[in-house]
């Protein structure tokens, strides 16, 4: 471990602050890890005193807005801004032009231009930019830049886009490699394919008794966060520009920000303001560059935020995808082969599409032990709406397919679906389809037996009738007629953190000092809080690693190391042990004070109660007392274990840092005639390793459960043509609270050797395994194959 | 114009095409009303209108005067939170918190209009009894929250019914 | 814009007259949607929540009249009895917040092939009276759907109230969501059976251009109905019967795909609700508790 050298900008260069940037975060709760306190932001949140980032406010802001393109794919002949700057009110109009850096930004390649260049390749793609003193004044002059657009017909299947008119490979049968047609024109210099990953096991020829196909496919899902993206971009006066942004990785943004700009990262300086959800949306950049553009350009504080509308067109959706699977038992159940094709569309632009292909292809048939595996995943350009992360990504889509493919293969067997998935199940000490030894409990038959074991719901009686309680609820469309309950079980496993090489290290400065006789902690990291609870986690922590009460959060920003991402599971495990880290270099400064005090062995002791004491619990000193006027500091990363990329003819090779495990039991009423839905349980056991706070692990649990619920049965962009047809709440439907069924809850803890606490990571996997149990249930209730999600109501009549 | 809100008159200048919402929000610096979806599909910007609950996206300012509007602001009391926000506090109804400000004024809207009497949607078809599970989600499905804190908002509110 | 707030039915006529591209507002729930969305940019609003006789409700010569800006939540608590099919529909109508603010006359007035309360309207043989400062006319319902978004009212004419006539018989109607709150219709169907005049009458909602009644189902039903004498046996209805009215229902139908459902689910959605809501209907008249 190293302590780095971060260069910090004082305070004082920083001559304005908006109204509702984030401030010290402190409360009176007590309970380190392993209790549930209070949260430090609950009773601002409660109040409505909580700022996100579209309540941030100055005097004399601008508004920006953006104008974007109406067509999926075109050359921009001309922009002709004229008008637009002519408008009253209006400050500045900017496009590709005026792109102060590299107009060039993305999350892991950078193929996006800040501002659309020559090309457009997808609906809603950034052209130009508007500041005026009224958001309604630069609305309506956006409308009057003139853009010259040469339309191209867009190019919308993945599969298409590859040059693979059929599927690839299956068995002895390679795709029909036909003439790049129109189809499949170049979106991008180097060819439509961002990545194509290969999995090879074992002997993909070897025979099975029994073979089932299975052709799936995933709808595109929006991230759908309540609070729209927004940010305020303050520019400095010297050439810098101080940005407040709702995000998940203030320094990945903070890098790309910095390349468009042609700034350095102590001239752009990032804080994070309230997030109003996140889900991965919020891994990719949306108004960032745009509001620092606009602010260096005018020298004025400016505010951007989308409305609904735009959202859904301001950040990536999860990758819709086609797959392919193929899975040999032998006639008593026993897993002998699994091939399986995948492709995802990613869209105009790459965001995380490697990493997606990487999740999908290395995951992609599911925990189970088989000997011979052979996966091909594609990430795919198309143009389509950008699809990067969500929540569980790469692997929610896989695993609609793989446990299918478990029920169809329990059914060829006559073999009931939880017993032909504990015959399979992965253990601690199996190996993946990429050769990666589980090297920690991986407890995937337990998960599934305690499932069975849990009472199911009361059948309905029949007696009265509650519309409440039936699919379609007071639409009054079934007083019982058509209603078949069925049950499905799902069981997954997910990656934590990222993978495949990748040294995503979080950085934790704490501090301590005594205030009025009291040990005080301030926490500082610049890891994202979207609502997960990160900022109580901090504080549970330093309480047990210190001995303390009283932690301040401080706000997190970039005058700190980075954090890494809010997203893959990963801030408990990543940035709670950098925060363990800097506390227990903490303690041994403290220790060191301590000596100058007292001649008592200190070796052993440990801080409890603001107390130092002995192992057998006597108190030596208060930590004020050793603290006396000292101000103690120190930074600390946690870097996780290596992990290697994957061969790239193999696939094989030590990919992930850890995997999280859970399975879900679905009891789902569905109207057979009408195709409608009553979702009436959604039970959910998972391993935690190690629950640091166990009301926030169980509110993942039911967050990640509703969200993979709504892919299932409700939640769709309708892309046709390129174009998004549902972009609104109206038509973009996410779970309401009837919707959502009562979630039993079963919550294990074996611990992780390798990780802090033992803990795994805990967000995503809930929301991978509930939308298969529930297309299971429903599955089981019509007798359908449905294979494809969204299941709609036509799905199950057939028209 | 002038808008009641929370009890307090406010002296207003105003577009009139300027929703309630936003002259909560940017006239008023009352920013606990959120905008959500700016199509009365979210809920997130509920506020009690004359007692009743509304979505403050779709509603003319300019309507609201002689009105009495209540926002979250004016929630908590003198002696702390409101029965309401203490319950969501202690059973985690919800997470990054975007959708709590309408949540909660909903709800409180909701548990006065069952007092009195007001028909849910169920009201003629089932006689309820009572703010039982089924009855709190049919009367707080117009706020959606997309952290899925629906269990701890029903834990909530079945905890603040059983008080009352 | 212009912002028009009459607090007299006579100020609120003549606004209109001389402001005939004002949009009415009452509930908002439709036309600030639009505005926000910069869908549309009315010249001038006209707020008519001031008018009492818009937002009261009251008997006249033994029918309801309903005034055009009666919230949905009042309907459902206030009206349940009289105007039972009405009163199921308001209950789909959106989200308690929307069912609060929501008016039967912003559902007519924007003329939605979707909006929930048409169906039951048409099944009502409800009358839409219009006023203007000429004169008071009424419009029978099935008159009143002229296209997409397009009504039988002039541009001088307010939409001031809604008629009814308390059943004589079981009212039903079913909605078609793809949730089970807060969702715009895929498919609707209202139904009154009126035994006093022994006819039959629907609407049908989001499976064509306007809401329209099936009237061949109508007239189909009514005639087995007499001719099987079973308004007088009350006896149960066939099974057979009850599904032919469903396709019958279903072949009024001409609705088209798009993002909410096909045409194919609509017309199929539309001959269940169809054969569900008579036999439930039938059931209520039987056991007399409908009427």
């Amino acid at each position: 471990m190293t302590t780095p050298t971060q260069a910090t900008t004082p305070a004082a260069a920083r001559t304005r602050t908006p109204i509702g940037a984030p401030g010290r975060l402190e409360n009176d709760a007590k309970g380190g890890v392993g209790t549930s306190p209070q949260r430090p932001d609950g009773a601002l949140k409660v109040t409505g005193e909580f700022a996100y980032s579209s309540d941030l406010w100055m005097d004399n802001m601008l508004w920006g807005v953006t104008l974007r393109s109406p067509h999926p794919f075109a050359r921009i002949r001309a922009v002709d801004i004229a008008a637009a700057l002519a408008t009253p009110g209006v400050v500045a109009v900017l496009t590709a032009a005026d792109v102060p850096g590299r107009n060039v930004f993305g999350l892991e390649l950078s193929d996006q231009p800040v501002l659309a260049d020559d090309v457009v390749r997808y609906q809603g793609e950034a052209v130009a930019l508007v500041a005026a003193d009224h958001p309604e004044i630069a609305r309506q002059a956006a409308k009057k830049i003139r853009v010259d657009y040469q339309v191209w017909e867009p190019i919308t299947d993945a599969r298409a886009a590859l040059g693979h008119p059929t599927w690839n490979r299956l068995h002895d049968h390679p795709a029909e490699d036909v003439e790049l047609s129109r189809s499949a024109a170049a979106i991008h210099p180097k060819g439509n394919l961002v990545r194509h990953l290969k999995i090879r096991k074992g002997d993909p020829d070897e025979a099975a008794d029994v073979v089932v196909r299975g052709e799936y496919s995933v709808g595109m899902q929006d991230q759908a966060f309540l609070g729209p993206e927004s940010g305020l971009a303050v520019p400095d006066g010297e050439g810098g520009v101080d940005l407040y942004v709702a995000t998940q990785w203030l320094h990945v943004d903070q890098r790309q920000i910095c390349t468009a700009l042609g700034l350095t990262p102590d001239q752009v300086r990032l804080t994070l303001a309230g997030v109003g959800g996140a889900f991965g949306g919020r891994e990719d950049l949306s108004m960032h560059v745009h509001g620092c553009m606009l602010a260096l350009h005018t020298g004025k504080p400016v505010k951007m935020v989308y409305n609904r509308e735009e959202s859904f067109f301001g950040h990536v959706h999860r990758h819709p995808a086609e797959m392919r699977y193929e899975h040999g038992a032998t006639r008593d159940g026993t897993l002998v082969f699994v091939n399986c094709d995948i492709y995802f569309d990613g869209g105009a632009y790459a965001s995380s599409t490697p990493a997606v292909v990487g999740n999908g292809g290395t995951m992609g048939i599911g925990p189970y032990v088989v000997p011979n595996v052979r996966i091909d995943a594609y990430g795919v350009y198309t143009n389509n709406p950008p699809c990067g992360a969500m929540r569980g990504f790469g692997s929610v889509q896989t695993a609609f397919a793989y446990e299918a493919q478990m029920d169809l293969l329990a059914a060829e067997l006559g073999m009931d679906p939880i017993d032909l998935r504990v015959r399979n199940a992965m253990a601690e000490g199996s190996v993946t389809p990429h050769g990666q030894t589980i090297d920690s409990p991986a407890p995937v038959a337990e998960l599934l037996q305690r499932l069975r074991e849990m009472p199911l719901p009361a059948e309905p009686d029949g007696a009265d009738i509650d519309l409440r309680s039936l699919p379609g609820g007071v639409a009054n469309s079934t007083h019982g007629e058509g209603v078949k309950r069925g049950v499905g079980y799902a069981v997954t496993y997910k990656n934590v953190a990222f993978s495949e090489g990748f040294d995503d290290y979080s950085t934790a400065r704490v501090q301590i000092e005594a205030h009025q006789g009291n040990p005080l902690v301030v926490v500082h990291t610049a890891a994202a809080e979207v609502g997960q609870g990160l900022v109580t986690i901090e504080q549970q922590i330093c309480r047990t690693e210190l001995g303390v009460e009283n932690v301040i959060v401080h706000p997190k920003n970039t005058d700190v190391g980075s954090g890494g991402s809010t997203s893959a599971s990963r801030q408990t495990y990543m940035t709670g042990g950098a925060v363990k880290l800097a506390c227990e270099a903490v303690r041994d400064r403290i220790l060191t004070l301590a000596r100058d005090r007292t001649d008592a062995p200190l070796d052993d002791a440990a801080l409890v109660d603001g107390n130092i004491v002995t192992p057998s619990g006597a108190v030596l000193m208060s930590i004020a007392d050793a603290i006396g006027e000292a101000v103690i500091e120190e930074t600390r990363e946690h870097h996780h274990r290596p992990t290697e990329e994957i061969d790239p003819e193999t696939g094989q090779g030590f990919a992930h840092v850890q995997y999280s495990f859970s399975a879900h039991r679905a009891v789902v009423d569905v109207d057979t005639e009408l195709g409608l839905l009553k979702v009436v349980e959604l039970a959910c056991v998972q391993d935690v390793g190690k629950a640091l706070n166990a009301d926030a692990v169980v509110g993942q649990i039911q967050g990640g459960s509703a969200q993979g619920m709504g892919l299932a049965i409700m939640e769709e962009i309708v892309v046709k043509d390129g174009k998004i047809r549902n972009p609104s709440f109206t038509d973009y439907l996410i779970p309401t609270i009837l919707d959502t069924p009562p979630m039993p809850i079963q919550v294990l803890e074996y611990a992780d050797p390798h990780a802090p606490y033992g803990l795994r990571g805990v967000g995503e996997a809930p929301t991978i395994s509930s939308g298969p149990a529930v297309a299971a249930a429903i599955r089981q209730a019509t007798g359908l194959p449905l294979t494809r999600v969204p299941i709609r109501p036509e799905h199950i009549t057939g028209t | 114009m002038q808008l009641s809100v929370n009890g307090q008159s406010r002296d207003l200048e105003l577009d009139n095409r300027t929703t309630l919402l936003d002259a909560l929000r940017e006239h008023l610096g009352l920013i606990g009303s959120k905008k959500g979806c700016d199509h009365g599909q979210c809920g997130a910007c509920t506020v009690l209108l004359d007692g009743r609950r509304t979505n403050a996206c779709l509603v003319l300012a300019v309507t609201c005067a002689g009105r009495e509007v209540a926002t979250i602001e004016g929630l908590a009391g003198p002696d702390g939170l409101h029965p309401v926000q203490q319950a969501f506090v202690e059973h985690d109804g919800f997470q990054c918190g975007y959708c709590t400000p309408g949540q909660i004024m909903s709800a409180v809207g909701m548990l006065e209009e069952f007092e009195r009497g007001w028909p849910s949607a169920v009201t003629g078809e089932v006689q309820p009894a009572g703010l039982t599970a089924p009855e709190i989600r049919e009367r707080m499905s117009g706020n959606l929250c997309r952290c899925g804190a629906y269990v701890g908002i029903l834990a909530a509110l079945t905890d603040v019914a059983s008080r009352s | 814009m212009d912002f028009l707030q009459p607090s007299t039915m006579a100020e609120a006529l003549a606004a209109k007259a001389e402001h005939p591209g004002a949009v009415p507002i009452a509930g908002g729930t439709d036309v600030m949607v639009e505005m926000n969305f910069d869908k549309h940019r009315p010249p001038a609003l006209l707020d008519v929540t001031r008018v009492s006789e818009l937002t009261e409700w009251g008997m006249d010569d033994g029918r309801v009249r309903l005034g055009a800006g009666v919230s949905y939540t009042r309907i459902i608590d206030e009206l349940g009895d009289r105007l039972p099919g009405l009163a199921m529909a308001s209950r789909t109508v959106g989200s308690p917040q929307i069912r609060n603010r929501g008016t039967v006359g912003g559902n007519l007035g924007a003329a939605s092939p979707a909006g929930d309360a048409h169906p039951a309207l048409l099944a009502a043989d409800a009358e839409i009276e219009l006023q203007s400062t000429a004169g008071t006319r009424v419009v029978k319902a099935h008159e009143f759907y002229l296209g997409v978004k397009r009504n039988a009212a002039r541009r001088d004419e307010l939409i001031t109230a809604i008629v009814l006539t308390p059943p004589s018989g079981p009212q039903q109607f079913c909605k078609i969501g793809t949730r089970n709150a807060m969702v715009i219709s895929v498919a609707a169907f209202g139904l009154a059976l009126h035994p006093d005049r022994r006819v039959v009458r629907t609407g049908i909602g989001s499976v064509a251009p306007t809401p329209r009644r099936a009237y061949a189902a109508e007239e189909f039903l009514a005639a087995e109905l007499e001719s099987a004498g079973l308004w007088e046996s009350r006896a149960e209805l066939p099974t057979a019967l009850a599904r032919e009215f469903g396709e019958k229902v279903k072949a009024a139908g001409a609705p088209i795909d798009d993002v909410r459902g096909t045409a194919a689910y609509r017309l199929h959605s539309l001959a269940v609700m169809a054969r569900r809501a008579v036999t439930w209907a039938w059931t209520d008249y039987r056991t007399a508790r409908g009427t």
